[in-house]
């Protein structure tokens, strides 16, 4: 498997993106310009020009249309995929950290972090066909939630919002009333900031990887802990494999703390798990400092992370990893 | 503890109150002697009622002196000015301190006087100092504690037979030597837990024998023979052992206990502590306690300054070189000696006591060592006067003190003292300056303490300005490995004491050039030996036999910083202990080098194998059982494969039955999207959603004209 290094960013990578198809991928940095890539050989196809601070996140629409972005410039917008036109500008009074479409895109849930005197909140905006019928307007906010949250998506059905952040606790949320339907269990939960939150194909479980060295997989409608992966990294991106039992976990020491003489010692490795039986199966070196994204293509032959190192490595399988047995 | 107080919680009732927090120092609020609130710490009971510190407080430093010559009125100053001078060179008397009652009827002293120091430490040491002393022929003092007066009086006049406790059988301490699959234990400390593990190497995984929270303040140790497991308290020292319940056995107190050790024969346990003084200027306050371990009893207890105690000027982390007291004479713990200034003091356990009641006197001795299994010191005394008198080093046999060896040394620098473990051969590696006394070498001195007048052998390296980086004698046996060179990859050369045609002749076996290693580990039982490159190194593991002289297996446990053997020799454990927050835990490796198991522990501390006893088996019955080992090993091998196929039993059937719990997920799941199909497909405007619709990808070739333009070219046909 020989990956293809998509040198695209200046700065560490935050957030990678395939779109539906698995043809796109896009990759947002600590840079002011998400990049969009051709998922085949690498190619760069273009970038979105508009941010004035480092991009945290993004989605895209089902059918690869729009494009949303959540920015440290206090914004969050929506592109033109194709054009790589800015649509629309959503101001917030802080840093807006997580971004996702709803089913049938007609919303969207967007994070805002506990910046200056602010509460942290997930919002819930409207997303017209016509950008210019466009409003800021937000149907909902939800609150009350202590410490930055790094991911929001959307439950089965819009019907539920699922947050998690740097209070090592996972939360469904009412999208009718704004009401914490359910939280996750202290005892059997993260111990310390959850950094990241994958969901499956059907939505119906998903994983989040905490800076606790593990990574645990939760069904979406009852909040009930499934499974857990211990690694030996704090964890900043997990994504569940939407073709086998796998699930990619990738991590390693804080940016802050890597002075060691060995890139061993860091342990910037993706490790793959067997999903049902929580085992190693192996895993994939390449970065020179901590992994922050990780994303399955959505046909599950392919995937990619992104670095503090500022890099982008594509991984197509080879035909081996089909056949592990363990 | 359910008792939780918040800050909301003090700050609201501090304004109950009236108190205003701010102007409070609490760290002047100290909770009334005795009273402890209700709070019990959790090992309170430990040694509560052994602490006579506490019950007699005020006249604990006050001593009595005893047999002071009885004089009349006109001399009386002059006694009194004589009982000061002495008194005042061990503290400071009190004013007033210092009280000779007079009989009233014959105006004499009666013979004794009370001195009151600042400190009960002061009088402490006024009456190990002064009992005893000579003032004259006829008036030797005697020296005791005002507070041990009564615990004087009581004892009766009459002999009382000694109630006999009716026997009760204790536990077999040596109960782990009898499993049956013969395996190995050993104790982790990691964060707050201690747990004590079988080796499981069949299974590939250890199995738990015991586990408690919060078992040691400090640290934990085997005895050497295995039977106890000590642990460090604040109050003193305790062990444990017997079934796999891990019972206390015996308690030890010795208040701020910060280092212990046992003797070789587990017999006895020594503590130490060290003290704060009071005056700042003062140096640390040494106590020393030995205890016999089976009864807990004080067999003797030493204290003084910490000077006295570091005479060797090798200071390490806590302050002392440990252990102070080195026992010899092998595993009967007959002999215990320490090194004072010019002194090596030696100690006999039958009475407590110095040996011939004095010391060993050699000026300047610097470093010793007893042999493993005789009791027979060396020792190393280091150049005098700038060369003129040569370095020494020499084998004292005890209880006779003599010399039974000596070698003069000369340009030396440094010595150093190697034993091998059956005290067959003594190793000094010797550092010399060269002539321009600008850079040393090395080279090593070999004595045969097993043959007649003890033959040195002098032997230096291939390239004898290598610098020796590590030293080992192969266990049981008559090699010694070391590694020597310069720069980042030294060398490691084998030599062995016995050589096929020549019998007593240290020759070399073979170099290994280029090895990342810096330590060297032999298995106990020799043969084997793994070259590690700790720290610097990376963890780079290598497995030799020195037999065949050939590498088994290289391995890596990655920033490693401990190694190993388990006591049979079968397992190697590789550690990394928290001197760095990552990769914190351990793996076994098979004596050959394959690697076993891996365990991961956050707060890593301590990784010790317990110990085993020696085997009981004379030496020629271990001969046979290695020469039949195919015999005795059948119907071993039928154990191993049952285990291994029970294993995969086990194995296939905990995936079965998560693979089906899996499925169980899955149908609910899928049963539950299949109901939300319709709304889902409602939220998308009627678009089928999800895997409903088959993707398929086309290639699709589109052809675009960009432009069309016609020219008229010239053709030429004159060709022909």
């Amino acid at each position: 498997m020989r990956p293809i290094l998509m040198k695209g960013h200046e700065r560490p990578l935050t957030f990678l993106r395939y779109n539906r198809d698995g043809d796109l991928l896009f990759s947002c940095a600590k840079d002011h310009t998400p990049n969009v890539w051709f998922a085949d050989n690498g190619d760069r196809l273009g970038t979105y020009r508009g941010h004035n601070g480092a991009v945290w996140t993004c989605d895209v629409s089902r059918d690869s249309t729009r494009l949303i972005t959540g920015s440290a410039d206090q914004t969050a917008k929506l592109w033109d995929v194709q054009t790589g036109q800015e649509l629309f500008t959503f101001r917030f009074d802080a840093p807006a950290r997580s971004v996702e479409f709803s089913i049938g895109d007609g919303l969207a849930v967007i994070t805002t972090d506990n910046f200056m005197d602010n509460v942290p909140t997930a919002q819930v905006k409207r997303i017209t066909e016509d950008p210019d019928d466009q409003s800021e307007e937000s149907l909902l906010v939800i609150t009350g939630i202590k410490g930055r949250i790094n991911r929001a998506v959307w439950g089965p059905l819009n019907r539920t919002i699922i947050t998690a952040g740097e209070d090592a606790t996972v939360r469904i949320w009412d999208t009718e009333t704004g009401k914490c339907l359910k939280e996750s269990d202290k005892e059997q939960g993260h111990q310390k900031a959850i950094s990241s939150l994958s969901k499956s194909a059907d939505w119906s479980h998903f994983l989040t990887g905490s800076l606790d060295k593990t990574a645990k997989l939760w069904d979406t409608r009852t909040m009930t802990l499934i499974k857990t992966y211990v690694t030996e990294r704090p964890v900043n991106a997990v994504d569940i494999s939407p073709l086998l039992d796998h699930v990619v976990i990738g991590g390693g020491q804080d940016a802050m703390n890597v002075t060691m003489t060995d890139r061993r010692a860091g342990k910037f490795e993706a490790k793959f798990f067997h999903k049902i039986l929580q085992e190693e199966i192996g895993g994939v070196k390449g970065h020179f400092g901590p992994i922050n994204a990780l994303v399955f293509n959505p046909d599950g032959r392919s995937f990619s992370s992104g670095g503090e190192d500022g890099y982008v490595r594509l991984h197509h399988f080879d035909s081996d990893y089909f056949n592990i047995k363990i | 503890m359910a008792l939780e107080i918040s800050m909301e919680g003090i700050e609201a009732r501090a304004r109950d109150l009236g108190v205003d927090l701010t102007a409070v120092d609490l760290d002047a609020v100290a909770l009334p002697a005795g009273e402890d609130f209700g709070i019990i710490s959790d090992d309170e009971e430990i040694l509560r009622d052994d602490d006579p510190m506490e019950l007699e407080m005020g006249f604990a430093n006050i001593v009595v002196v005893d047999n002071l010559p009885v004089v009349p009125p006109e001399k009386f100053d002059k006694l009194e000015n004589v009982v000061r001078k002495i008194y005042s060179q061990i503290g400071v008397i009190k004013e007033g301190g210092l009280w000779m009652p007079v009989n009233p009827d014959t105006k004499k002293t009666y013979g004794y006087c009370f001195i009151e120091y600042n400190t009960p430490q002061e009088a402490e040491l006024a009456r190990e100092k002064t009992n005893g002393y000579k003032l004259d022929k006829s008036h030797i003092f005697a020296v005791n504690m005002f507070d041990d007066f009564d615990k004087y009086m009581k004892v009766p006049d009459e002999w009382m037979p000694a109630e006999i406790k009716p026997y009760t059988a204790g536990e077999n301490l040596q109960k782990w030597l009898t499993d049956e699959k013969a395996r190995d234990q050993f104790v982790i400390r990691a964060g707050t837990v201690t747990e004590v593990y079988w080796n499981d190497a069949r299974q590939k995984m250890p199995e738990l024998v015991f586990q408690k929270q919060y078992w040691t303040d400090s640290y934990i140790q085997w005895s050497p023979l295995g039977t106890y497991l000590a642990t460090v308290h604040r109050q003193g020292s305790q062990v444990w052992g017997g079934d796999d319940k891990f019972e206390r056995l015996m308690r030890f107190a010795h208040p701020q206990v910060k280092l212990i050790d046992f003797s070789p024969g587990e017999k006895f346990l020594v503590t130490y502590s060290s003290h704060e003084p009071n005056n700042p200027r003062d140096t640390h306050r040494v106590v020393l306690n030995i205890f016999d371990v089976r009864t807990g009893k004080v067999m003797r207890d030493f204290k003084g300054s910490a000077d006295e105690f570091t005479a060797s000027g090798n200071i390490s982390v806590s302050g002392v070189s440990w252990p102070i007291f080195r026992w010899g004479g092998g595993k009967d713990d007959k002999y215990f000696a320490r090194l004072g200034k010019n002194i090596i003091s030696v100690y006999e356990t039958e009475t407590f006591s110095l040996l011939d009641k004095k010391s060993l006197k050699i000026e300047n001795v610097v470093d010793f060592c007893w042999s493993p299994t005789d009791p027979i010191i060396a020792l190393f005394v280091p150049e005098l006067g700038g060369g003129n008198q040569p370095a020494r080093v020499s084998l004292v046999q005890i209880p006779g003190k003599e010399e039974l060896r000596q070698k003069n040394l000369f340009s030396v620098s440094d010595c150093k003292l190697y034993w091998q473990n059956s005290g067959e051969y003594l190793a000094v590696q010797v550092d010399r300056y060269t002539k321009t006394k600008k850079s040393t070498y090395t080279g090593f001195e070999l004595f045969r303490i097993k043959e007649r007048d003890i033959p040195i052998e002098v032997l230096e390296l291939d390239n004898k300005n290598d610098k020796i980086i590590a030293f080992a004698w192969e266990p049981k046996g008559h090699r010694f490995a070391v590694i020597h060179g310069d720069g980042p990859k030294p060398d490691i050369s084998f030599y062995t004491m016995r050589t096929a045609n020549n019998i007593n002749r240290v020759s070399k076996l073979t170099t290994l050039k280029s090895k990342q290693a810096n330590a060297l580990f032999w298995s106990p039982g020799g043969r084997f030996i793994v070259f590690a490159g700790l720290k610097g190194f990376n963890g780079q593991l290598e497995f030799y036999n020195v037999d065949e002289l050939e590498t088994m297996a290289t391995g890596e446990h990655f920033m490693a910083t401990d190694i190993m053997w388990d006591p049979t020799g079968r397992y190697l454990a590789s550690a990394v202990t928290s001197v760095h927050e990552m990769e914190n835990g351990f793996q076994i490796w098979s004596f050959s080098g394959k690697q076993l198991y891996k365990v991961s522990k956050d707060h890593f501390y301590q990784f010790l194998w317990r110990p085993r006893p020696p085997s009981l088996l004379t030496a020629e019955k271990e001969d046979d059982i290695s020469k039949n080992l195919r015999r005795y090993s059948k119907k071993y091998e039928q154990e191993d494969q049952d285990a291994f196929n029970q294993l995969s039993e086990q194995e296939r059937k905990r995936r079965k039955q998560l693979q089906e719990e899996w499925e169980g997920w899955v149908s609910k799941w899928k049963q539950l999207h299949e109901e939300e199909r319709a709304y889902r497909m409602e939220l998308r405007d009627g678009e089928a959603s999800d895997e409903e619709e088959e993707y398929e990808a086309k290639e699709v070739e589109v052809e675009e004209i960009v432009d069309v333009n016609e020219e008229v070219v010239a053709f030429e046909l004159d060709q022909e």
